[in-house]
Parts: C-alpha cells; sequence; structure tokens
C-alpha cells in the first residue's frame, strides 16, 4: 500500500468525517493511518473527554476527520456516549465511519444498528481481519454489506491493508437515503412509534422514528432540539396529544421508560445477533483452544498468583541487574566529562558561582538522571510493552481485581502501578484506563507509593557518595 | 417451572439465559449494552484466582464481572451445548 495518495492537507469546506466505534477496535490505528499523524489521543485523568481531528487528502480531495471517543453504545450513559452521540446529531459529519471488530463483530454492531437510526450515510469498516483470520472467524463482507445496505469494508489497519477500498468507500458514501432495515421493536412500540410519526412528516423516515422513539424514551428536550436542528417544529398541540396516546398505549401494556429500554437492547441484541449469524463463520480454531487453556492456567487458583509475581519479579530482575552495567558506565563518562568542563572553565578564568550553576548544578542534575534513570527505563519499558503484546497484562487485572476492589479501587490500578513502577509520571498519565472516577483518583494518588526507577537507583549507585 | 439462579452461582462452562438485571438507571443501559439483556446466552469461562471476577462469554466476547454484580443478575440454566 502507498501512501502517496494520503498527506495531510489544510482547505476549507472540507467534508467531515466521524470516526466511530467501540473502544479497542483499532479506531485510533485507522485515524493514524489515513491522518499520517502519529496522533495520541491522550487526556489528564479526571477531565472531559478529549476528541482528536486531523485532515488527509485521497484522489486530490481533502477531508477533516474526527476521532470521536470508544463507545459501546450511544444511551448517553456515560460522557463518551455523551460526546459520541451529541456529535452524530448536531455536528452532522459528512459521513460517518463505523470501525468494528472482526472477532467481537456481533457486540459491534449494536453500535453500527445504533448509529443508522440516526444518519444514513454510514460506512462500517470491520477491522482486525487478520486476528480474525488467526482465530478461524471469517467475516462475509459482502453479506454484510447487502443486510445492512451501507458500504462495508474489511481492513487490517496495523497491517495497513484494506486502506483504499476504504478510502473509496469513503468517497461514495454521503447518501442520507440509505434503505436500512430498521431494527423492528415489537407490535406494542412499533404501534407508539406510528402514532408519534404521523405528526413529524416534515423529517425522514429514519430521523421520525429517533425522535418518536427518544420521545418515548422521556428524552423530550433532546428530542426537540434534534427536530428543531433539522428545521422542524415540534411544540405543537398534535404532537403532544400524540405523544400522551403513545404513552397511555404503553402503559396499559405495562411498559415504562426502564420497559422500553430493555425491549430496545433485547431487540437491537436480536438483530445484531442475526446479522452476525449470517456474516461470521468460526471454524474450530486450535490457536483458540491453545490460548483457552493458558487463559485458565495464567487465571487459576493454585498457579495464578504465583506466575504472576515470578513475571513480575523476572521483569524486575532484567530491569535492575541490566541496568546496572550502563548505568555505571555512563556516570562515570558523564562525571568524568563533567570534571573536564569544569576543569577547563575554571582555567578560563571563570567566576565560582558560574561553575557552581552549570558543572555542580545543570550538568551534574542531568548527569545523574540520564545514569541512573535511562538505563532502567530502557529496560523495563520493553519488558512491560512486551507483556502488554502478548495480551499478559488484563490477566493481571482480572487476577487482582478482587483485591483492589476490597481496597475501594479497580483491578486496572495493578497496571498503572506496574507503569509506576518504571515512572510515575506515566504512571499517572496510565490511570485514564479506569473509568469510575473515584477509583481513578485512588490510583492516581497512590501512584507515587510506587517507587518509580528513578528511586530504586541501581546497586553500584548505592554506594556512590553525592 | 422454569429454574432461576443467580448468575454468580452458575457454574463454569455451563450455560444459562438472563431473565432478570436488578439494576437501574445508567447501570442497567450498561449491563444492556454489554449483550445482557433478556433472552441472551451467557457462559461463565474463566474464575480469578481471588474468587472474583468472573469472566463470561457473552454474544461472543469474553466479560468479567464482579461478583457484586453477577449477584444481581438472574438466569436460568440451560442445558448442555453438543458439540465443541
Amino acid at each position: 500500500m502507498s501512501h502517496a495518495d494520503i498527506s495531510p492537507a489544510l482547505h476549507n469546506d472540507q467534508p467531515v468525517i466521524a470516526l466511530m466505534g467501540n473502544p479497542n477496535v483499532g479506531k485510533s490505528t485507522i485515524f493514524n493511518l489515513l491522518t499520517g499523524l502519529r496522533q495520541h489521543t491522550g487526556n489528564w485523568p479526571g477531565k472531559t473527554v478529549a476528541v482528536a481531528s486531523g485532515e488527509f487528502s485521497s484522489d486530490g480531495r481533502s477531508y477533516r476527520i474526527i476521532d470521536l471517543p470508544g463507545t459501546y453504545s450511544l444511551s448517553a450513559a456515560s460522557p463518551e456516549e455523551e460526546v459520541a452521540l451529541d456529535y452524530l446529531c448536531f455536528e452532522r459529519a459528512d459521513v460517518t465511519l463505523v470501525v468494528a471488530d472482526a472477532t467481537a463483530l456481533e457486540r459491534n454492531l449494536g453500535l453500527v444498528l445504533q448509529t443508522l437510526e440516526v444518519t444514513g450515510r454510514v460506512v462500517l469498516c470491520v477491522n482486525l481481519m487478520d486476528e480474525a483470520k488467526r482465530r478461524g472467524i471469517s467475516v462475509d463482507i459482502e453479506v454484510l454489506q447487502s443486510s445492512l445496505a451501507i458500504p462495508v469494508v474489511a481492513v487490517s489497519a496495523a497491517r495497513g491493508e484494506g486502506v483504499s477500498e476504504l478510502l473509496c468507500a469513503l468517497d461514495s458514501a454521503g447518501c442520507d437515503s440509505v434503505n436500512t432495515r430498521p431494527v423492528p421493536y415489537g407490535p406494542v412500540l412499533e404501534n407508539a412509534l406510528d402514532t408519534l410519526c404521523e405528526c413529524l412528516p416534515a423529517l425522514c423516515e429514519r430521523e421520525r422514528r429517533f425522535v418518536a422513539l427518544r420521545m418515548l424514551l422521556g428524552e423530550e428536550a433532546f428530542a426537540r432540539r434534534f427536530a428543531a436542528e433539522r428545521g422542524v417544529e415540534t411544540k405543537t398541540e398534535q404532537l403532544a396529544s400524540a405523544l400522551n396516546h403513545a404513552q397511555k398505549i404503553l402503559r396499559v401494556s405495562g411498559a415504562g421508560p426502564e420497559r422500553i429500554c430493555d425491549v430496545i437492547a433485547k431487540r437491537r441484541a436480536a438483530m445484531a445477533e442475526e446479522l452476525s449469524q449470517n456474516a461470521v463463520r468460526t471454524s474450530c480454531s486450535t490457536r483458540g483452544r491453545r490460548n483457552l487453556k493458558i487463559d485458565r492456567v495464567l487465571t487459576s487458583r493454585r498457579l495464578g498468583i504465583p506466575i504472576m509475581l515470578l513475571l513480575l519479579c523476572a521483569v524486575f530482575w532484567l530491569t535492575i541487574t541490566g541496568a546496572n552495567y550502563p548505568s555505571a558506565v555512563l556516570s562515570t563518562l558523564l562525571f568524568s566529562l563533567g570534571d573536564v568542563m569544569g576543569g577547563a572553565l575554571l582555567s578560563l578564568g571563570a567566576p565560582a558561582w558560574l561553575h557552581g550553576l552549570l558543572i555542580s548544578g545543570i550538568w551534574r542534575t542531568v548527569a545523574w538522571v540520564i545514569a541512573v534513570m535511562l538505563p532502567p527505563m530502557a529496560i523495563f519499558f520493553p519488558l512491560f510493552t512486551l507483556l502488554e503484546d502478548l495480551g499478559y497484562l488484563p490477566r493481571v487485572a482480572f487476577n487482582l481485581d478482587h483485591a483492589f476492589y476490597r481496597c475501594g479501587a479497580c483491578g486496572r490500578q495493578a497496571l498503572t502501578m506496574c507503569m509506576g513502577f518504571g515512572c510515575n509520571a506515566a504512571g499517572v498519565i496510565g490511570c485514564r484506563i479506569i473509568s469510575s472516577p473515584r477509583e481513578r483518583l485512588i490510583a492516581i494518588l497512590t501512584n507515587s507509593l510506587v517507587p518509580c526507577n528513578g528511586r530504586f537507583a541501581p546497586p553500584h549507585l548505592w554506594q556512590q557518595p553525592v | 417451572m422454569e429454574h432461576e439462579i443467580l448468575l454468580d452461582d452458575l457454574s463454569l462452562n455451563s450455560r444459562a439465559a438472563v431473565r432478570e438485571l436488578d439494576f437501574n438507571g445508567a447501570e442497567r443501559r450498561r449491563m444492556l449494552d454489554l449483550g445482557l439483556c433478556e433472552g441472551s446466552v451467557v457462559e461463565p469461562v474463566l474464575k480469578s484466582p481471588l474468587g472474583s471476577p468472573v469472566a463470561y462469554l457473552i454474544c461472543g466476547t469474553l466479560i468479567a464481572l464482579r461478583r457484586c454484580d453477577s449477584r444481581r443478575i438472574v438466569v436460568t440454566p440451560l442445558a448442555a451445548k453438543g458439540g465443541i
């Protein structure tokens, strides 16, 4: 694949692409692939959700792309979902690109179906096709495309495969009158929806249904805002009485707003299951069985924690002993260089305070930091990344969650604390993986209780005079 | 009559269908979004050494639920699946 036709560009009147999908499906990989920026979507823990934006051009046209936060759904139960739903409904991107995980398609299709309730200008990108292949999962893109009536593209973003097809699909999408079969919500709810839809003729069928559904869910303010954005007045008598009538229909059959949520979720899940069963074939793979056996050992009662302690000790041992020699070399080198420079300064007749500032102060501090911290970090972080790439880290969180839960924290804190052994600042930034604000705060505050590489200096320096 | 138990009491590698969720509001929506709607099939696959959480196979994905949450989900055990 050539990057020749993907280059960042700056123009006005660019079509805007909104990037959506479940967390960890490779959205950001695709974002980076398209924009050519090595962008890290980070946010300080505890702050409001950050949204990354970039530009790329393809076939002479330039596009703007917005990387929305990963969400499992658009039910606005979390700040990320609110941001994603808000963007989808009110910013009105020209194309919405939903990224799905080929190895978990059934679950990912829930979000696709919800997105299709708001806009027809959707392209589905099925990512992680290489991973699916390894696990013996095959996805029939043609079947998906015909069932959903939207362009569907298979991609392996990590390998850069499928990007040109994706760009073609993005170019060709952009028609709102796509005929996707809406999720059937059952006779009672459909009856109530029809009652409301009759009073919203100015909207297209998809939008009518969406507004009606939100009203029945008790989100009238949101529904009105949605309609108002599209120039449709909803404060009419007719609509108010239709809403009453619809709510009566639901009450009679025992369905309050909570019950409606259940029905919606169930019907949507059923449709996702049906779509998935038609399009996905799983062959019994030896790899899957082997992985499961390994997982059983890694989380077993007898071996789970001992293996974990062993691995972590191995990482520490490698870090400390491995860093010892380079640390010694670096410190000798840098300090002797400092002495040479100091000597040179003094021989040039520099005043004592200048020597103090430049050599004893700046140089010595920098030398300490590099000699003490650089070698252990250069070993620790690659080892930690290796564990992460092997997929072992979630097992650590899984094993330790209960212990952390009893302390009012979260199992994922085990991971941020491990990061903290490398560098406390990195550990604190890593706390963004913890979703609950309270648990996140605890993880941040206690991270400094874990000694970082800079604090457990290599053994050879323990007797070094300061 | 359908035999109902808590998801927490479901033994490893047996399957069950979700019947009720004792959650409200945002928590309930979170559970629904994860695939735990009425009638979905769940199967405990991995149990943590300390007993909690347990990884359940839900809609084709492994999701870890703490005991405090799985004790609020009522399920009906299903007959074992033949074959794999």
